[in-house]
């Protein structure tokens, strides 16, 4: 990553912008690349700390790099009830990495999040913005499957 | 009392891609009424005398907020509409959202109107993405229809962070900060976004407002308790049989929703509240559902008869501690603890002095912390260990029997 910033502009941009900025970051690199910090630091007049501890802040944001698809399998109470831990070891097992990690061909990254929102169809999880209820061990493979 | 829509009487009757089928159903013409007939004073009046009050947890008078930032002596002023709802168990605001973006939008455009905001923003929960578009799209058609000539209408998305249903921690997000919450005062009515006198209402609570204007804050006060009026927008989940969202009558009974509506059986116990709210045993089910007794955000979790209830609140302090924004060091480190306290109790190394243990970090938690994650954590333990005291002293029994038998056997 030479020139993160290139694909993402920076010109005019506030601090306000930046939680945006980084959102389009992620989106594009899968993570916010060291170079990308750097730029946008310069960009806005900020140290570089702070857009790194924003960059840090949130869940959905990462400063290593993601896989292609991110699976985020809810693990609070109403999930937890509907036995969301045989659908965390179903996924374990299907793709061969523990939350925290990516598969070695970048295809997936899982991890462990809070509850998203979706506990009338527990248990469940999102596959980057979609959101997979109701889920089955069984289902497992098939849902996956559809991400390549 | 039985369900009663009044937030929710448009979702599934009005298609959400189409405004004209929402202006079929009579939409916007309590905007066109606030704009043509009403002052700001009196739209401020009219929610007074309402007396309605935040949906988002909080329950705090919304005539007597608005009318702080009305009376602010600033041009600029903003208003939020909090849609980050990340609460455990909790996906009313999704369930509204997603059925009818319409009517939140004119609810927005008549408090902006109200309070002199010209801006009005949206925080939506990163986990809500897949509404952008539909929101988008609404407010969009709203603007086409000429009903947000007053104001402009924006939506932030969040990155994944519950705390940034707080307030002060959204208004930093939107600021491009971290979402950690603020010392007040100042209030933000005061000085919030930007340092601008703001208002920060939940989804529930601006669709509150169009009937209130339509049919008077007098109408609204004959629905509900004396101390809430109005309905209130449940989701209920867990060990339901019809998990889902559902409008009643506020000071209903939890047994009207948990079990009438929701279909429990064997009911050990019930969450009112999200992972911080308040536990009550199966036969405390007659209790209101109100501002009062419980509430919350509405979300209710219900436990069988199969739950232990340690465990249940084990969970609530894994997500609490998790959330944690860490500013304060009663609600970072006393999530930990409690957890560690949790984790051995489950797995037999409990000691007799944990019960008293808990309840000293709970009281500590309560009176030290910065923002109300950190005072909330402690209530399902201080429940828990009212209602199911008996849990926890087998649990400390049983770490007792273990520690006596000889280490080979254990
Ligand atoms: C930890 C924490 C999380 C919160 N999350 C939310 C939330 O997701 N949605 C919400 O509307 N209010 C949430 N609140 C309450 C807000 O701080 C605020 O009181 C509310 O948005 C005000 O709107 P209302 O008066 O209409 O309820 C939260 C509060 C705390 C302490
Ligand atoms: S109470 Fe918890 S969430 Fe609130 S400011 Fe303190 S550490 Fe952050
Ligand atoms: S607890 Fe899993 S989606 Fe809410």
């Amino acid at each position: 990553m030479e020139r993160a910033s290139q694909d993402i502009s920076l010109s005019d941009k506030k601090r306000e912008d930046l939680l945006m900025l980084l959102k389009s970051a992620q989106a594009e690199y899968r993570h916010i690349p060291r170079a990308f910090i750097v730029d946008t630091a310069k960009a806005l007049g900020l140290p570089e700390n702070q857009v790194f501890g924003v960059a840090s802040f949130y869940a959905f944001l990462s400063v290593e790099p993601l896989g292609k698809h991110v699976i985020r399998i809810c693990q609070n109470l109403p999930c937890y009830l509907k036995n969301s831990r045989m659908i965390i070891d179903s996924v374990k097992k299907k793709i061969g990495i523990i939350p925290g990690e990516t598969t070695p061909d970048g295809r997936f990254s899982l991890e462990l999040v809070s509850c998203i929102g979706a506990c009338d169809v527990a248990p469940a999880m999102l596959v980057n913005h979609d959101v997979h209820g109701n889920l089955t061990p069984q289902r497992i493979s098939e849902i996956l499957n559809t991400y390549d | 009392m039985p369900e009663k829509q009044i937030v929710s009487m448009n979702c599934g009757k009005i298609d959400p891609d189409n405004i004209d089928t929402h202006i079929d159903q009579g939409g916007f013409k309590a905007l066109q009424k606030s704009l043509e007939k009403m002052t700001p004073e009196d739209i401020i009046n009219e929610i007074k005398t309402s007396e309605l009050k935040g949906r988002g947890g909080a329950g705090f008078l919304c005539g007597t907020k608005w009318e702080l930032a009305r009376k602010a002596g600033e041009n600029q002023k903003y208003l939020i509409c909090n849609a980050d709802e990340s609460e455990v168990g909790t996906f009313k605001d999704r369930h509204l959202l997603a059925k009818d973006p319409f009517t939140l939008i004119e609810g927005i455009a008549i408090t902006a109107y109200a309070i002199g905001a010209q801006t009005a923003f949206i925080y939506l929960r990163a986990e809500y993405h897949f509404l952008l578009d539909l929101l988008t799209n609404a407010i969009e058609q709203a603007k086409e229809k000429g009903f947000l000539k007053h104001l402009a209408v924006q939506i932030r998305e969040g990155a994944g962070a519950y705390i940034c249903g707080e307030e002060s921690a959204l208004m930093n997000s939107i600021e491009g900060r971290r979402g950690e919450s603020r010392y007040k005062p100042p209030f933000p009515t005061e000085k919030g976004l930007f340092d601008k006198p703001t208002i920060i209402n939940n989804v529930e609570t601006l669709m509150n407002v169009p009937q209130i204007i339509l049919n008077g804050g007098e109408w609204f006060k004959t629905i509900g308790t004396g101390n809430s009026r109005g309905t209130k927008v449940f989701s209920i989940s867990g060990d339901v049989e019809k998990p889902g969202v559902y409008e009643l009558e506020m000071g209903s009974p939890v047994k009207e929703l948990v079990v009438t509506l929701a279909g429990a059986k064997n009911i050990k116990a019930v969450q009112v509240g999200g992972a911080s709210g308040s536990i009550i045993p199966f036969d405390q089910l007659d209790t209101p559902l109100s501002f009062e007794t419980l509430l919350g955000s509405g979300g209710v979790i219900v436990f069988n008869n199969e739950r232990d209830i340690t465990d249940m609140v084990h969970q609530s302090m894994i997500f609490l501690s998790e959330e944690s924004c860490g500013k304060c060091t009663p609600c970072r480190e006393g999530t930990e603890v409690m957890i560690e306290i949790f984790r051995r109790l489950e797995i037999g190394e409990g000691v007799p002095e944990d019960m008293e243990n808990l309840e000293a970090l709970s009281e500590a938690m309560m009176l030290s912390s910065l923002c109300g994650l950190g005072q909330a954590a402690p209530i399902p333990v201080l429940d828990s260990l009212k209602y199911f005291r008996s849990e926890y002293e087998d649990r400390i029994e049983k770490s007792q029997i273990l520690r006596r038998l000889p280490r080979s056997i254990a």
